[in-house]
C-alpha cells in the first residue's frame, strides 16, 4: 500500500477566521427613505381636518363597544354555521353518488356566483316573496318579523361562507393519502366513520390556516351586514357620524377596532395549528 | 372434511382496458402460509385487495370462511352488499400494506386501539390490555406512545401488523409488507411474520423475498398477467419450475 501523501502546500488553515459582517447601505438607506414617507403621511394626517380628540373619545363609546361585539358575534355564528356547511357540502362532494355530487355542486356554484351583499339583501327581504312562513297547520308567523336583521346576516353570511369552505375542506381531504382511507376500510370502517376519525383530523392541519383567512375575512365582510340594518361595527359608526358629521373620525375607529381583532386573531391561529400537528414530527412530544 | 378459508372460483377484475385477474381460481386452507410471487402488474396485489374487497371483483366469486364475499344471490341474479354488510365481512381479513398506512396523528396504542374501539365498540381496558400485549408480541413494548413520525419502518410495519392483529382477523393478507424498507429493517418484519406463522395465522404474503417463501411458505403461487401460472411447495416451485416463465422470473430475480 502506498503512504499517503504529505497535505499540498497553498491552503492555509482558515479555521478560527471570522466572517465579516457585510454593511447593506441598501438596505439602510431604503429603510430610512420608508420611515422618511411615512412621517411625511402621518404629519399629512396630524395636519389634516380629523379631530383626533373624537377618535380618542368614540374609540370607546358604548355604542362602539356594542357594535365590535355584534360584529364579533355575527363572525363567530355565520363561520361555524359555515364551516358546518362547508364540512358537509365537502362530504357529498366526495361521495360516489351522484345525486348528492350534483347538489353539492350547484349549492356552491350559487352562492359563489352571486355577490355577498346582493345575497344579504335577498334574505333580508324575504318577507316580499313570502309575506308568512311556517309549517303548515303546526305555526307560522309573518316573515317580516321572524327575519330579523341578525337573522338575515347570519344565513347570508353563513350560507356564503360555507360554499367557500367547502372548498377548503374538499382540498383538506383530498391531501390525505388515499391509503389512509384504505387502512381505515381494512379495519373495518364505513367511509362516514373513516372520514370523521381518520381523514378530517389529518385535513385540520392543511386546513386551517386557509380558514384562519376566511375567518378574518368573515370579520371584515360582517361590515355588509351594516346594509340591512344589522347594529355591528359599521353600522353604529355610521349612525354616530349621521349624527355628528364626524364622518372621517369614526371611520378611523371602525378601522382601528377592525385591525385590533385581526391582530388578536393570528396568534390564535397558531396555537390551533399546533393543536392539530400532533405526530407531525415538527411539533412531536 | 375441512374446508378451505379462502376459496377463490373464476375471478376477473379490469381497470379499463387492462385485465388485472383473468379467471383466477385458488383455495387457501386453515392454516396455511402462500406466498405470491411474480412481476409487477402479474395481479397479485390485486387478489388480495379483491379478497379484502378494497377493489371490487367483475366476474366470478370469492368465499371467506363459507361466505359469499360482496354480493348477495337472490332470485338467480347477484345483488351487491351494502357498505356496511362489506364493513363486516372485512373484519375477518387483516391487512398490512405496503406503505404502512399507520395513521399519523394517532400513537403506535392508538393506531391499534382505533379498530377494536371505534368498530367493534369493545371495553376499553380489555382493548388496551390486547393491544400492549400486541406490542410486547412484534417487540415494540417501549414505543406504545409514540407516534408513527417517530418509528423507522421497520417500527411503523411491525405496528400495522399489530393494528391488523388486534381485529382477531382469521386471515392476513400481507402486500408487498417490506418492499418500502430499507434493506437493514427487512428482517425484523420478516421475524414477526415468521412468528405470526408459526402461531398458526393462515396467512396470504405478497412478496419478493424468496428466502422468506422457501423457509415459510406451505405453498408458492407464481402469477403472470393476471393468471396463475404455477403453484406448488416452495421448494418445487422455486427449486424446479415446471414452466418457462416461471424459470425466467426466476432467474431475473435471484
Amino acid at each position: 500500500m502506498k503512504p499517503a501523501p504529505a497535505l499540498a502546500e497553498g491552503f492555509p488553515d482558515l479555521s478560527g477566521m471570522r466572517i465579516a459582517r457585510e454593511p447593506h447601505w441598501f438596505r439602510w438607506l431604503s429603510a430610512a427613505l420608508i420611515v422618511f414617507v411615512i412621517a411625511l403621511i402621518v404629519r399629512a394626517f396630524a395636519g389634516g381636518q380629523i379631530e383626533w380628540s373624537y377618535v380618542s373619545r368614540f374609540l370607546t363609546a358604548k355604542v362602539i363597544l356594542e357594535g365590535i361585539v355584534n360584529t364579533m358575534v355575527m363572525a363567530v355564528l355565520a363561520m361555524a354555521l359555515g364551516i358546518f356547511l362547508g364540512v358537509v357540502v365537502a362530504i357529498m362532494r366526495l361521495s360516489p353518488n351522484p345525486v348528492l355530487k350534483t347538489v353539492a355542486a350547484g349549492y356552491t356554484w350559487l352562492f359563489r356566483g352571486t355577490p355577498l351583499i346582493l345575497q344579504l339583501l335577498l334574505w333580508f327581504n324575504l318577507a316580499l316573496v313570502f309575506p308568512t312562513i311556517g309549517i303548515p297547520g303546526l305555526w307560522s308567523a309573518r316573515a317580516v318579523d321572524v327575519m330579523t336583521p341578525f337573522l338575515a346576516a347570519l344565513l347570508g353570511l353563513g350560507i356564503n361562507q360555507g360554499a367557500y369552505t367547502s372548498e377548503v375542506m374538499r382540498a383538506g381531504m383530498l391531501s390525505v393519502d388515499i391509503g389512509q382511507y384504505e387502512a381505515a376500510q381494512a379495519i373495518g370502517m364505513g367511509r362516514l366513520r373513516a372520514l370523521r376519525r381518520i381523514v378530517l383530523p389529518q385535513a385540520m392541519r392543511v386546513v386551517i390556516p386557509p380558514l384562519g383567512n376566511e375567518f378574518i375575512g368573515m370579520v371584515k365582510a360582517t361590515s355588509l351586514a351594516s346594509v340591512i340594518q344589522y347594529p355591528e361595527l359599521l353600522h353604529n359608526a355610521e349612525n354616530i357620524y349621521y349624527a355628528n358629521s364626524r364622518v372621517i373620525e369614526l371611520l378611523i375607529v371602525a378601522g382601528l377596532w377592525y385591525l385590533l381583532v385581526v391582530s388578536v386573531l393570528t396568534p390564535l391561529q397558531m396555537l390551533l395549528e399546533r393543536r392539530f400537528a400532533r405526530g407531525t414530527l415538527q411539533f412531536a412530544r | 372434511m375441512t374446508k378451505p378459508l379462502v376459496a377463490i372460483r373464476s375471478v376477473a377484475k379490469n381497470f379499463g382496458e387492462f385485465q388485472a385477474l383473468k379467471s383466477v381460481t385458488l383455495d387457501v386452507w386453515p392454516g396455511e402460509v402462500m406466498c405470491l410471487i411474480g412481476a409487477s402488474g402479474s395481479g397479485k396485489t390485486t387478489l388480495l385487495r379483491c379478497i379484502n374487497q378494497l377493489a371490487a371483483i367483475d366476474s366470478g366469486g370469492i368465499w371467506l370462511d363459507g361466505e359469499l364475499l360482496g354480493v348477495r344471490e337472490q332470485g338467480g341474479r347477484l345483488h351487491r352488499l351494502t357498505e356496511r354488510e362489506i364493513g363486516r365481512q372485512r373484519l375477518k381479513t387483516g391487512m398490512v400494506f405496503q406503505r404502512f398506512n399507520l395513521f399519523p396523528h394517532k400513537t403506535a396504542l392508538e393506531n391499534i386501539t382505533e379498530g377494536p374501539l371505534q368498530v367493534q365498540g369493545r371495553k376499553s381496558d380489555e382493548v388496551r390490555a390486547e393491544a400492549i400485549e400486541l406490542l410486547r408480541r412484534v417487540g415494540l413494548s417501549a414505543k406504545a406512545d409514540s407516534y408513527p413520525a417517530q418509528l423507522s419502518g421497520g417500527q411503523q410495519q411491525r405496528v400495522a401488523i399489530a393494528r391488523a392483529l388486534a381485529m382477531k382477523p382469521m386471515l392476513m393478507l400481507f402486500d408487498e409488507p417490506t418492499s418500502a424498507l430499507d434493506p437493514e429493517l427487512v428482517g425484523e418484519v420478516l421475524a414477526v411474520m415468521k412468528e405470526l406463522a408459526r402461531s398458526g395465522m393462515t396467512m396470504m404474503v405478497v412478496t419478493h423475498e424468496l428466502g422468506f417463501a422457501r423457509e415459510v411458505a406451505d405453498r408458492v403461487v407464481y402469477m403472470d398477467q393476471g393468471a396463475i401460472i404455477e403453484q406448488g411447495r416452495a421448494s418445487d416451485v422455486l427449486g424446479a419450475p415446471r414452466e418457462e416463465r416461471t424459470r425466467e422470473f426466476l432467474s431475473a430475480v435471484i
